[in-house]
């Protein structure tokens, strides 16, 4: 060939350092930087949520916002946020009965008659942000995580669709997109939450029923809230670091 | 050494093998690790960034308000002077960035007021609820309610 | 997806009624499980010297390297994004049960089953190479690395090599599919899979299966060449199959008296799920068929004096019995514990397509495909030289 074999493993060799090299460059080009947004640090919030049953009026307005905000499907059955409408027969809260008619998307239509001594209510639901979250723990490859903020977040790019993330959330958050084949799940609106917005659910709340707090913020409302009203957690047994507190949960609540 | 070798050649062979696959393993493991992993945490720190640079499409009352504060007028003193613009009037961003692009159209009110204000068990007692037709009949809820400011009188 | 709601009763979380991890799921474990339980048969001989079953040691050892060489593709199939599975060796989370599967997977391949097959095999193959010609003999001659040495004492080493590795594969084989157990075990969130008991579970009803996969394969397989089956050793096979059963069934009942006797939320819920969908996959075929009856069969034939005949009708039932109750089992687990809501209130149902992505044909396929491969294996390296009586 005319080549001896000397210069062809110089030459192999030296191909083969700089691709690497070119490879690993472009990586850093395009890989973006940590800070989610400029003027934004991450080391300074600590994001949670509160939910006030007692204001919550089942109009699934948070239901549409988020649907559109973040270009969820809107066939069923795929919520990001959803909405749960209970029904707790007279002194029984072993045995309520919920419904979530497309998860809360139109409303609810009426269903019980008054006076028989039960007691109704709606359940706005999302994902719960877990400051020690079973859901990033389970992840085989490192494609959802906690954000130093406090968000749990999913990366697309890197999630192979193994759905283990979604059997272990407890509180049933997560599924799978069938467009990108990935986990989705409520992201906390971080695309504005990063620019000073509020999340599309919080916004269209007409009763502000639903609101976004800042742990780290000293002067947020969500202190003095927490400080007022007696709040909760779902499944607190899981001791799962649930950062949604819901005033005015019930016992029936699941 | 040439002693232990003797008898054993293969299992060197072998060894060897196994040697050169985790050399290329871990050269492999340098090339196509994803830049920024590791950087916070078990994670691709990138992955912050592409979270944070999703489009947005609520523009959020303030930005409402900053144009249109003949509303914002209209709408003092009522209960629902509380409710985000967004609430009923659709996503809009675009339409907030640039209002010649996108003209926000009206809703629906026989549908739209009815989502929160038709009575029904779970709501709770401060919301004002009505039965439809015993309240109105076939009459449009904006015949009598503007809704800036539904209260009567 | 309309059709699924249909398929609800009661409340289950809107993300909840769609299943998530399908019949490929349940193949995964049922064929890790044939894998370290065949292998477990083979190691029987190698390090507890139980020399009655020698002669299915290398048919086992070629069995489990069919059915692990098919493991990873129902993995692959069901994965949103198989061609990102590479993920879990560049940054495997190790906090994840699930992570370990590429390392755990690659360590029993490589380390375990192929070098152990490649040692005990060694003399045949390079006398294969010296014999014969062309593609063979080059394939022979790679497959013994190039080397030509078979003297006694190389011999003796491969063989003293070959026995620290078989014991290095025994804890290799429990945590090839005891983690498995674990993927399951660990997540606090299903309490029908949430309990310390699911890895042991797992690996003792793995034995079970793959003890009685390597006896059906042995019978068959003499069948089918003509030879007499050495009774002594089937006879040892079963002996070991039903003191396996007899621990595996003791311990699936001891997480159902625990479950009954707590009683705790998820109880109720779970108790209906057991005594109506999933009434025939677990009580009928799991428990009756797939327990108690081959651990009859097994243990009559430990008590009452019978004819070779009739003992062979009795392991062969026993042993396709334990096939069956076992893949019940892995059902029962994986698809069990996601046709009931998180919520205590409701169920769904799991359909299963039959030509789809995730549907029964590729899992049928899955099940055929170790066979296609064992048959190809033991035309490559006959596990029978050894056995043959000399003439």
């Amino acid at each position: 060939m005319g080549i001896d074999r000397r210069e062809f493993l110089k030459g192999t060799g030296k191909f083969i350092l700089l691709t690497s090299a070119a490879a690993l460059a472009w990586d850093s080009l395009i890989a973006g930087r940590p800070e989610a947004a400029p003027n934004y640090n991450l080391q300074d919030h600590w994001w949670g949520f509160t939910i006030d049953i007692e204001k919550c009026i089942g109009c699934g307005s948070c239901v549409r916002a988020c649907k559109t905000e973040n270009d969820v499907l809107l066939e069923p059955y795929y919520f990001r946020t959803w909405v749960e409408r209970y029904h707790v027969p007279k002194g029984d809260i072993e045995h309520p009965e919920v419904d979530s008619p497309n998860g809360g998307y139109d409303g609810f239509p009426p269903r019980y008659k008054p006076g028989d001594g039960s007691k109704n209510f709606f359940v706005p639901k999302l994902c719960n942000h877990c400051a020690h979250s079973p859901c990033t723990q389970v992840c085989p490859v490192g494609a959802t995580f906690d954000s130093p903020d406090g968000v749990i977040l999913v990366d697309k790019t890197y999630c192979i669709g193994c759905r283990y993330c979604v059997q272990a959330c407890p509180y049933g958050c997560r599924f799978i997109d069938p467009r990108t084949m990935t986990v989705d799940k409520c992201s906390l609106c971080y695309h504005r939450i990063t620019k000073g917005l509020t999340t599309a659910c919080c916004e269209t709340c007409p009763t502000g029923a639903r609101m976004l707090g800042d742990l780290k913020n000293p002067k947020d409302p969500i202190h003095e809230f927490l400080r007022t009203h007696k709040v909760q957690v779902l499944k607190p047994q899981m001791a799962t670091g649930a950062k949604a507190y819901y005033n005015g949960l019930d016992g029936s609540v699941r | 050494m040439r002693k232990f070798l003797k008898d054993r050649e293969h299992l060197v062979r072998m060894a060897g093998l196994f040697l050169a696959g985790l050399v290329v393993f871990l050269i492999l493991r340098v090339i196509l690790v994803p830049q920024g992993f590791y950087e916070y945490g078990h994670f691709r720190t990138g992955a912050l960034a592409d979270n944070a640079a999703r489009p947005i499409a609520y523009a959020g009352r303030e930005a409402c308000e900053s144009c249109h504060p003949d509303i914002v007028d209209q709408r003092k003193g009522s209960h629902h002077s509380a409710i985000a613009c967004e609430t009923c009037h659709g996503a809009l961003a675009k339409h907030a960035d640039d209002p010649s692009k996108l003209k926000p159209t009206l809703p629906d009110a026989g549908k739209l007021c009815l989502v929160c204000h038709r009575e029904e068990m779970a709501k709770p007692k401060f919301l004002k609820q009505v039965n439809p037709r015993e309240h109105m009949g076939s009459e449009s809820c904006v015949a009598c309610h503007k809704p800036h400011h539904p209260e009567m009188a | 997806m309309e059709s699924l709601i249909h398929g609800v009763e009661g409340f289950m979380y809107p993300n909840e009624i769609e299943l998530q991890w399908s019949i490929l799921i349940v193949l995964y474990p049922y064929i890790t499980g044939l894998v370290a339980g065949a292998f477990i048969l083979a190691s029987l001989e190698r390090v507890f010297k139980v020399e009655e079953v020698r002669p299915t040691y290398r048919l086992a050892l070629l069995t489990a390297l069919a059915f692990l060489l098919v493991a990873p593709l129902p993995l692959q199939l069901h994965l949103g994004h198989p061609e990102r599975a590479f993920e879990m060796f560049l940054t495997p989370h190790t906090t994840s049960a699930m992570a370990m599967f590429g390392f755990v997977y690659l360590w029993y391949l490589m380390v375990v089953l192929v070098v152990e097959i490649w040692l005990d095999y060694r003399k045949e193959i390079v006398l294969m190479a010296r014999r014969s010609t062309g593609v063979m003999r080059q394939m022979y001659r790679a497959m013994a690395l190039w080397s030509d040495n078979i003297s006694e004492r190389s011999l003796q080493i491969d063989d003293k090599v070959g026995r620290f590795i078989t014991i290095v594969g025994i804890p290799s084989a429990f945590l090839l599919h005891g983690y498995v157990g674990f993927i399951f075990g660990s997540v606090k969130a299903n309490p029908w899979w949430s309990t310390t008991l699911m890895p042991v579970v797992f690996l003792f009803s793995a034995m079970v299966s793959g003890i009685a996969l390597v006896m059906l394969v042995y019978m068959v397989a003499s069948w089918r060449r003509g030879t007499p089956i050495d009774m002594r050793c089937l006879d040892t096979i079963a002996r070991y199959l039903l003191y396996t059963f007899i621990i595996d069934f003791a311990l699936e009942m001891l997480d159902l008296v625990h479950r009954i006797y707590e009683a705790d939320e998820s109880f109720k819920s779970l108790d209906f799920m057991v005594h109506t969908q999933l009434y025939v996959p677990h009580i009928v075929i799991q428990i009756v068929l797939g327990t108690i009856l081959p651990i009859a069969l097994l243990g009559l034939v430990q008590l009452v004096r019978l004819r070779e005949g009739i003992r062979k009708g009795l392991y062969a039932t026993a042993g396709l019995l334990t096939l069956i109750g076992i893949f019940a089992m892995r059902w029962n687990v994986v698809i069990g514990g996601q046709l009931f809501s998180k919520s205590f209130l409701g169920y769904t149902t799991y359909k299963l397509d039959f030509a789809t992505r995730e549907g029964l044909l590729p899992a049928i396929i899955f099940l055929i495909l170790p066979f296609l491969i064992l048959w190809v294996l033991v035309k490559l390296l006959p596990p029978w030289e050894r056995e043959e009586p000399a003439a």
